[in-house]
């Protein structure tokens, strides 16, 4: 006599696909989990593998203190110095330009605003960021180079400044906005005892807030830095892409990005000179990760310190 | 007398330090209009229908934009179909399933780093990887593939904070009805946390949208005769063609970049300004 299958039989059936759906599914989860992990080191390897030729012929060292950048000459000098340097010189400008304006904007919207400022502001710093850096470029060659020319009568606009100067201002929104969740992450209890002892606002404000939240604005200075110097088509546009050695933020300079832009395009692939420019890469990588991994290590610091 | 002036002092102090942040938040403010103030003025006279249909011509002095917006929402979707899934599955493992040890830490830390490599560098990275080691040659999906590696830790983050603010009771009434914890995810979880996600990956996407960098060796070209075919073609791109036209195109015509550039701001802020705010709407609205 043949039964009809128990209701508890095909339930367990049911049941054991949807387990091993599940498995494959939850398998997925975990492996896009750990893809952060496998692109970052993906990156580096990439970038490595592909420096190798440069770094056996031309040699790291060399290349960090050379002062000159001829790539295309023969033989090829490849000498980062003045490249690095210009980097540096452009970016030196945009933490003038964005430290001291978003750290008091930040300041100003989370002390001393109402809730309505605060959306607007905020709207307003999200369409900064949103805005391209091709954009901020482009605003740079119709606006801030003919300004610096006149300004400081030089025969072309194209200076470290005018990059610096647009390099600022796109690094305001990165500024604000972290230096912001610093101040405001700073719990109510300080700013009420710190009233409660008859300070004013403003001296709640440098003696207790910006103080207990110094390691998050410092932070968000590093993420702007960062963000700063791994720029490359506003800075490609503004510099003027001189590779020498500057010596002041009113000459040509040539950054590191966009040495990569402008010249891997012309270079033949597996080349020195191609294998150059992924070890320049190798080094933006490498100053960027610091950077980075320092502001990330004071950040979650600072994140325990106030967790309760 | 002197608590007097003391307390005096401290009033001016006060009125002093209100209006110096005060001035830098509008210098902030003034800088931000006049950007979108600028864009508007000089882009908008060239705005009209030829301008949005017509390809470019004489290397862009003339003609209109069409293969160049079309190439970008190519790429832009193209990243979006490989961003979003790859970035909500990691958001769900990072929520949901990871352990919280040393590993986990150190995923977090590659995501926040991931964010901070700098865009020439991911270039660098989708040529070596995606054009010349996989193969794709210079084309839409090897750019495609190149920005997902960009925009990924943008969704990941996204989605994992939007999951972090489903309470834990939906998922224990979820749990207790008997389903397991993938469909608790997939029934409960996932939708209530469904805006927080869309509106996080959109500004990702919107700024995707806007890079140069990462698309410079890896597809873009200056100039296309005919729209993209397959994700396989080279293609024409709103940020790509500013910059081609103000660096190698002498003579090139202010009003058509402009519009260029109002544009590509348009699309990219527009939809990253709407879904801010309706971030901020869907915030105030839903209370657990």
């Amino acid at each position: 006599m043949s039964l009809p299958p128990s209701h508890g039989q095909r339930r367990l059936g049911r049941t054991t696909t949807r387990r091993a759906a599940e498995g494959v599914v939850r398998a997925i989860i975990y492996v896009c989990g750990w893809l952060a992990i496998i692109i970052l080191a993906a990156i580096a390897l990439f970038l490595i593998w592909n420096s190798v030729r440069a770094l056996s012929e031309a040699g790291l060292g060399s290349m960090l203190s050379g002062t000159a950048w001829y790539p295309t000459s023969s033989p090829g000098k490849f000498g980062m110095l003045p490249l690095i340097l210009g980097s540096l010189f452009v970016t030196g400008v945009a933490l003038v330009v964005a430290v001291p304006l978003g750290v008091a904007a930040a300041v100003f919207i989370s002390e001393f605003s109402g809730t309505g400022v605060k959306d607007v502001m905020k709207s307003i710093i999200e369409f900064m960021a949103a805005v391209p850096s091709v954009v901020y470029g482009l605003i740079g060659v119709a606006v801030v180079i003919p300004l610096v020319k006149d300004v400081f009568a030089l025969n072309s606009g194209m200076t470290a400044l005018a990059g610096g100067i647009v390099l600022g201002v796109m690094s305001l929104p990165t500024v604000i906005s972290i230096s912001e969740d610093a101040l405001h992450a700073v719990p109510f209890d300080l700013r009420q005892g710190s009233a409660a002892l008859g300070n004013t606002r403003w001296q709640t404000t440098y003696k207790v807030t910006i103080p207990a939240a110094s390691s998050g604005i410092f932070a968000a200075i590093m993420l702007g830095l960062g963000r700063a110097i791994g720029e490359t088509m506003a800075v490609l546009m503004l510099t003027g892409n001189a590779a020498i050695m500057p010596t002041s933020v009113l000459e040509s300079v040539r950054t590191m990005t966009g040495t990569i832009a402008a010249e891997m395009g012309e270079v033949v692939q597996g080349g020195l000179h191609y294998s150059v420019l992924f070890s320049v890469g190798l080094v933006l990588f490498v100053i960027t990760f610091a950077i980075n991994l320092a502001a990330d290590l004071v950040l979650e610091r600072q994140r325990k310190r106030w967790r309760r | 007398m002197n608590r007097m002036s003391r307390t005096r002092r401290a009033r001016s102090a006060e009125a002093i330090a209100r209006v110096l942040t005060g001035i830098a938040a509008l210098a902030v403010v003034a800088v931000a209009l006049f950007v979108l103030g600028y864009i508007v003025y000089n882009g908008i006279a060239a705005i009209d229908l030829t301008f949005l249909t017509d390809v470019p011509r004489d290397r862009g002095r003339e003609g209109g934009i069409l293969p160049v917006i079309v190439g970008t929402l190519w790429v832009t979707i193209a990243t979006a179909a490989l961003t979003l899934p790859v970035g909500v599955l990691a958001g769900i493992y990072l929520s949901e399933y990871a352990p919280r040890n040393l590993a986990t830490r150190a995923i977090r830390l590659a995501i926040t780093n991931m964010a901070g490599v700098p865009s020439i560098v991911y270039g660098l990275f989708g040529l070596a990887a995606f054009v010349l080691l996989a193969g794709f040659g210079r084309s839409i999906i090897a750019s495609a593939l190149t920005l997902t590696c960009m925009t990924l830790p943008v969704v990941i983050t996204a989605t994992e904070e939007a999951l972090r603010q489903i309470p834990q009771d939906l998922r224990q009434a979820s749990l207790a009805l008997g389903a397991t914890r993938l469909r608790t995810i997939y029934k409960v979880v996932l939708p209530a946390a469904a805006p927080g996600i869309i509106t996080g990956s959109i500004l990702g996407l919107a700024r995707a949208a806007g890079e140069t960098a990462p698309i410079l060796f890896t597809g873009a070209v200056f100039q296309m005769r005919r729209l993209p075919e397959d994700l396989s073609s080279q293609f024409m791109s709103l940020p790509y063609h500013i910059y081609a036209q103000v660096t190698s195109v002498p003579g090139w015509n202010r009003t058509l970049v402009w519009g260029t550039a109002l544009v590509l701001v348009a699309g990219v802020s527009v939809v990253s300004v709407i879904a801010a705010l309706w971030r901020s709407a869907q915030r105030r609205r839903v209370k657990w």
